[in-house]
């Protein structure tokens, strides 16, 4: 590296570089705008995703940056999704402070839960995940009296955004609403990961063992990442029950906690942007797989995720980054 | 030597792993700004009694304290914040870290500062600074900016004492840091060790002897698991049971 000399003034500015807008993130965010003019039949659709990759976010901040596999993570999406349903349906129904709520539960729980979590590793940990994934799945399911069980939580009605954006049937609101959210994730995650937190967190993904041996408590920012990502998580499951003023035992499913997972290795992990590229590529893939058969849609995300873990195993985001590295050398 | 004079004692230090004894009864001290160094066979039990005297092993008797406080039961990290570093005879790096970004996460955690999430790790200037001199006295800052997997083997060993070093330990505890280096490197190597301040007390283990009198001031002669000598040098070069065990001309060796 000869353009690192030896002034003090390099380091600053070579961090400060690490954590700088790039061109690719401005022009997604302008691509982001395309739906509400291109195709205003998808927002619905759009907005799923959106939320989806809210959720995906979350997921990275814990899988990709602190190396926390978790097979169960639905469980703080549900809960947001509940608990914001819950809140219209005792007679309040004003979205912003109902999404803070419900991102402040799960977040406890996120809380609780990190005790166990920052105890244990690999198998193990994906089995703790796994585990209280299904735990609260069911327990939501016998509860029937609260969470309407198996039929869902019928019922929730959302005031409208600031008193006059009600949330229509074409989904111009939820779209926005869930959009501005996902921007809002993304600049909190960026703090995060920019931070001496975030080294810290990218420190135990790399070597745990080394942390103990540079004075690193490093059990205690699992944990804040873990109720961080959870608050997140929760507040990505009330979104989808405010935009479709329904909540379902579906949102606390295994299949959930799996499906971000795929998106996540999908998209690139420990990037910020993989799990939101991946949320693209798998929602769009099922809306259109789904089209062409509802049945087996399955089969093609399976050969896609093979796919992509064998020719780009750093996702489709690191395929595309070392694809550019390799022009541009 | 006097006993307060010590900045690291261990005392009666004893493990077995089974019928395998690790550590027996084993005593050393180690006073301000020594220079010391640990040797023995394979097996003797070296690495076993830095990872006692670290935490990461727990002795089944005897203390180890550190600046005169017993820190025996004490938890890995609070020894490192009490002044008490290591480096690993295996290479234990964050291989998809930059030194730099490695020595920052360091200094910041030494600064009770790397739990801040909502501050960019830009505004850390004063650690960045002191995390570049780091590697600066390393000779590690034309390669401060590069992945740490892609440093050469030396650089990686460096950076090993590196990381110890940013956590501005009072003993440091070296398991074979030129181990794998070639010859004229760790000559190198270890002048980048002599050169420490007076402050930092240092243990190291070492196999090359030529290394081991060139730069140690008093040398531990460990032989399964408990001391067989203590000495200077001089003492230990013209004793004939460290030549019998540790130079290996035991007949039946």
């Amino acid at each position: 590296m000869a353009e690192l000399s030896l002034s003090g003034a390099e380091p600053h500015r070579w961090l400060r570089r690490q954590s700088r807008w790039t061109g690719w993130e401005a022009a997604f965010w302008i691509a982001a705008f395309v739906p509400f003019l291109l195709f205003p039949t998808y927002l619905t659709l759009a907005s799923q995703i959106a939320i989806a990759a809210l959720f995906a976010l979350s997921v990275d901040l814990i899988l990709g940056y602190a190396g926390i596999v978790t097979l169960g993570h639905a469980m703080f999406f549900g809960l947001g999704a509940y608990c914001a349903g819950l809140i219209t349906k005792a007679g309040w129904g004003e979205p912003i402070s109902g999404l803070l709520v419900a991102g402040a539960f799960a977040a406890f729980a996120g809380f609780v839960v990190s005790f166990i979590i920052v105890r244990v590793q690999h198998l193990a940990l994906i089995m703790i995940t796994l585990g209280l994934g299904l735990l609260t799945y069911e327990l939501a399911n016998a509860m029937n009296w609260l969470t309407g069980g198996t039929d869902g939580l019928q019922g929730v009605d959302v005031w409208p955004l600031f008193e006059t954006f009600d949330f229509d049937l074409w989904g111009y609101t939820a779209y926005g609403y869930a959009l501005a959210l996902l921007f809002i994730g993304v600049i909190v995650a960026r703090r995060i990961v920019h931070s001496s937190f975030g080294l810290s967190l990218r420190g135990v993904r790399e070597n745990l063992n080394r942390m103990p041996a540079i004075g690193s408590p490093y059990r205690r920012r699992l944990q804040t990442i873990y109720t961080i990502s959870a608050g997140i998580a929760g507040i990505a499951g009330a979104l989808l029950t405010q935009t479709t003023e329904t909540v379902s035992l579906e949102t606390l499913s295994f299949q959930r906690s799996a499906d971000v997972v795929v998106m996540l290795i999908l998209g690139g992990t420990g990037r910020l942007y993989g799990g939101i590229v991946g949320a693209v590529i798998f929602m769009v893939a099922r809306d259109q797989l789904a089209g062409i058969n509802p049945q087996y849609w399955y089969f093609w995300i399976g050969l896609l995720l093979m796919l992509v873990v064998l020719v780009m195993p750093k996702g489709v985001l690191g395929g595309l980054a070392r694809l550019v590295a390799k022009v541009r050398t | 030597m006097k006993k307060a004079d010590a900045v690291l004692r261990t005392e009666n230090l004893t493990k077995r792993f089974g019928s395998l004894e690790v550590a027996r009864d084993v005593s050393i001290a180690l006073p301000r700004g020594a220079r010391h160094a640990l040797i023995g066979p394979n097996g003797a039990g070296k690495t076993s009694l830095v990872n006692l005297i670290t935490g990461q092993l727990h002795p089944d008797s005897g203390r180890v304290l550190l600046a005169g406080a017993d820190i025996t039961t004490m938890p890995r990290a609070e020894r490192v914040k009490a002044g008490l570093a290591r480096t690993f005879q295996i290479n234990a790096l964050f291989p998809d870290l930059t030194p730099l970004e490695a020595v920052v996460l360091a200094v910041c955690e030494r600064q009770g500062t790397a739990g801040q999430f909502w501050r960019s790790l830009s505004s850390h200037g004063k650690s960045i600074d002191e995390a570049f001199g780091i590697l600066r006295q390393l000779r590690l800052d034309d390669v401060a900016t590069r992945t740490t997997r892609t440093l050469a083997y030396g650089q990686q060993r460096l950076l090993e004492i590196g990381l110890a070093l940013a956590t501005q330990p009072k003993v440091l505890l070296l398991d074979e840091p030129a181990a794998g280096v070639p010859k004229g490197e760790s000559t190198e190597l270890f002048s980048v060790i002599a050169a420490l301040p007076d402050d930092i007390s240092v243990l190291f283990i070492e196999h090359d002897m030529n290394l081991v009198f060139k730069f140690a001031s008093r040398i531990i002669v460990l032989v399964s698991g408990g001391v067989l000598l203590e000495a200077e040098p001089d003492v230990i070069r013209a004793d004939q049971r460290v030549r019998d065990v540790y130079l290996g001309r035991a007949k039946h060796g």
